[in-house]
């Protein structure tokens, strides 16, 4: 339904985007995983059709954004991160206005509005300014104004930001009805590691580059067994030590030692006993997002 | 896809934005309206700076309404118009008809104080100068969006409102005829729009002071050409694919 070929983005001297190449299926809830400044923004803006590439192709339902924007921007419903509803018009203007932007009008445009007030629970609140609505309500507005045409595919930055943990949990279950119901394909933008598990695939961009892609329970499944962490007074000491002794890699990330490995709670059982008197802290946990980050960029997601 | 959908859509926020902000009209009327009493009392003429600040109100309404292509970028509402696939096109114009239609409704209520001015223009006068208001209003408009379109800020407005605007309105023959002026100065006269708009309204409301300006079709053709020119080359700023965010 998406796909995104050797895309690279430069503002100026400074390379955003490099080389970036993914495909998302029809149905399917993507995310691009990454920390602020990787690149997910530059992405977004470019798969919304707000700007072209330095180099690369971007194709949405089969169109090359390049060429066919406007066949592209009738198949997209856009939630973005900022706003875009018009603060001093009322829920119900700021639909019409965008149906209007959609080319749909009368009895047609009434009934979508409905529907997509009636699906996001604002249909109490349609005479409202914008302005007067919780941050909660503006982002339910926000995603009822991008579903209004009915798009095949569904893009949103950030969605969640700003939410507090209900509404978050209420639009999830939302964009899973939503895919599961209506099959629409639904990309998002993140960087919360939570809320990447929930996608169906995850694309991790680190730097301007897609430094792993799959489902979160295979990116996980990579790391098997378990991970220990480990603090000490002289971590760099511990891990040749470590590194020698067991012949594992670990990896020193903010000043401790992580090890990935199966039966963990054995492991540090040896540790301990090999090095006295030298480990401060462990534990240990089941691999995370997070963990496959670290595995794969050597830094600390942030 | 229609057209015209997107352009009424637009036009129509703008006028129920600015309903919803009733002080902006008080604003951008009343300091020509000052300008006007000042300058006329001081010198003893009503009448004669009288269609010169009615240009005024309707430049300062034109501009200050295009300005909000600004506020539309920043507060994100262009965003979601940039996505959509509705013409570039008729966005540009729907935004240019709304900010027209504001300075036009600003402009009649200067018009209102006609007769304070001495201004004795018959039923037909009247007609002529809310046409030629509507007119004047729409170039103003595009003009505006034109200056708006690439700014991020609305302090860079102000410094292109003194150094461009200002300066354009009083080489317009609103202080000083063009008869009087030096050469430079009459060239410089010859090709700003707002010499066109002026004399279009003078003759309007003051024809026994029109002497010596362009001839009123002449003046109409001239600001109708500016006034597509400027909207045709807005469309094509607004058009550009560029590898740079368009919001």
């Amino acid at each position: 339904m998406i796909s995104v070929e050797n895309v690279t983005h430069r503002y100026g001297a400074r390379t955003a985007l490099a080389g970036v190449t993914f495909r998302v299926g029809k149905g399917e809830i993507f995310g691009l995983l990454g920390p602020n400044g990787g690149g997910k923004s530059t992405l977004f803006r470019i798969l919304s059709t707000l700007m072209l590439p330095s180099e690369g192709r971007t194709v949405i339902d089969g169109l090359d954004v390049d060429r066919s924007a406007a066949e592209v921007r009738r198949r997209i419903g856009v939630v973005f991160q900022s706003q875009s509803l018009d603060k001093q018009l009322t829920v119900a203007e700021n639909l019409r206005s965008q149906g209007s932007l959609h080319g749909m009008s009368g009895s047609r445009l009434t009934a979508r509005m409905e529907h997509v007030m009636e699906r996001l629970g604002i249909a109490d609140r349609r005479n409202d300014l914008v302005d007067s609505l919780s941050g909660g309500l503006r982002r339910r507005a926000e995603i009822a104004k991008g579903l209004l045409h009915a798009p095949r595919v569904l893009l949103m930055d950030e969605a969640s930001t700003g939410l507090d943990p209900r509404a978050r949990y209420e639009l999830w279950t939302f964009v899973e009805e939503l895919r599961t119901r209506e099959g629409v394909t639904i990309l998002l933008t993140t960087h919360l590691l939570d809320e990447a598990d929930r996608c169906d695939r995850l694309a991790l961009l680190h730097e301007g580059r897609i430094v792993t892609e799959g489902s979160p329970s295979e990116m996980r499944a990579r790391i098997g067994g378990d991970v220990v962490v480990l603090e000490s007074a002289d971590t760099a000491a511990l891990g040749s030590n470590i590194e020698a002794r067991f012949g594992l890699h670990p990896k020193l990330v903010d000043g401790t030692l992580r090890v990935e490995i199966p039966n963990g709670h054995r492991f540090i059982a040896d540790v301990f006993e090999a090095f006295p008197g030298v480990i401060d802290a462990v534990s240990l946990h089941k691999p995370t997002l997070e963990d496959v980050f670290v595995r794969e960029t050597g830094a600390v997601f942030t | 896809m229609s057209f015209w959908l997107p352009v009424f859509a637009l036009w129509k926020r703008e006028l129920v934005r600015f309903w919803r902000q009733k002080s902006r009209i008080l604003g951008v009327v009343a300091s020509p309206l000052v300008f006007w009493l000042l300058i006329g009392s001081g010198f003893g003429d009503m009448g004669l700076f009288f269609p010169g600040s009615l240009v005024l109100t309707v430049m300062f309404s034109a501009i200050f309404s295009t300005i909000t292509i600004i506020e539309d970028r920043r507060e994100g509402f262009l965003l979601s118009m940039m996505v959509s696939p509705a013409s570039r096109t008729s966005m540009v114009l729907g935004k240019v008809l709304g900010s027209a239609t504001l300075a036009w409704i600003q402009g009649m209520i200067f018009l209102a104080f006609a007769p304070l001015a001495g201004v004795k223009a018959g039923a037909s006068g009247f007609l002529g100068a809310a046409g030629s208001i509507f007119l004047i209003s729409f170039t103003l408009s595009a003009l505006g969006f034109l200056i708006a379109w690439k700014m991020n800020s609305t302090q860079g407005f102000h410094a292109v409102m003194n150094l461009a605007l200002l300066p354009m309105w009083m080489v317009s023959g609103a202080i000083f005829p063009v008869t009087k002026a030096e050469v430079w100065v009459k060239w410089v006269m010859l090709v700003n729009p707002l010499t066109y708009s002026l004399a279009l309204l003078r003759g309007q409301l003051t024809p026994d002071r029109a002497a010596g300006g362009p001839p009123a079709p002449v003046s109409i053709a001239l600001t109708v050409l500016f006034g597509i020119v400027l909207l045709i080359a807005s469309a094509m700023l607004a058009n550009r694919k560029s590898t740079e965010s368009a919001a």
